[in-house]
């Protein structure tokens, strides 16, 4: 019983630790921050998508970020 | 006559940036001065619009109370090198491309920057850079002058 109770408590820290260092840093956004990453990189492409999120939902917008993904700003 | 045109070119080239390795930071070697440390990288966009500001500052406030001192951030120091090529930068520049320092000082946004004053002190914090706020960012490094 005991012996379970130790697995139990290391598969809980070694669950948690994986949270440990979620996200990038703002200085490593460099991927984020490129121009292709942006969500209205194909002003065509993200015309369908609003298009078809309009029909679907009655409603529209949300879909644009400032700075894109550096975040920068 | 010679030394006049020598004189003359001196002045007039432009001045360039000096890059240095983030070890070579110390910033103790600008205690006396109000310093302008700055954390930058190249594909961020509002820290290339922050450029001219701070060349400007340079030239508006005296060498001998005021300086800045800027950090790249790239992990590529290419990408750093090709930014300045079409970017001037008049300060020196610390690359610093696995983060260091960039963690000691808890960056939260890109561009950071912050204000020292002559006895070290860390007295302002700036997260990005606004055009529209250029005169608040001035009329702060002047309170310290």
């Amino acid at each position: 019983m005991k012996a379970k109770f130790h697995w139990l408590i290391l598969c809980a820290l070694v669950t948690a630790s994986g949270c440990s260092s979620l996200g990038v840093k703002p200085w490593e956004r460099e991927t984020l921050a490129r121009e292709d990453m942006l969500m209205d990189a194909d002003a065509l492409d993200l015309a369908f998508d609003e298009h078809i999120y309009f029909s679907k939902e009655a409603s529209s917008g949300g879909q644009g970020f400032a700075g894109g993904g550096c975040g920068c700003n | 006559m010679r030394k006049i045109l020598l004189l003359l070119l001196l002045t007039v080239s432009p001045v360039k940036a000096e890059i240095y390795n983030i070890d070579q930071l110390d910033l103790k070697n600008h205690q006396g001065k109000v310093v302008y440390l700055d954390f930058w990288a190249s594909w961020c966009k509002p820290c290339q619009r922050s450029f001219p500001w701070m060349n400007s500052l340079l030239n508006k406030y005296p060498s001998e109370a005021f300086t800045i001192v800027t950090i790249n951030l790239d992990a590529e120091s290419d990408a750093m090198h090709h930014f300045l090529d079409k970017v001037k930068a008049d300060f020196d520049i610390y690359h610093d491309p696995s983060g260091q320092i960039a963690e000691q000082f808890k960056i939260e946004g890109m561009p950071t920057s912050y204000l020292i004053d002559a006895s070290g002190k860390v007295v302002k914090k700036h997260i990005g850079f606004y055009t529209k706020h250029v005169d608040k960012y001035e009329r702060e490094i002047e309170e310290l002058l």
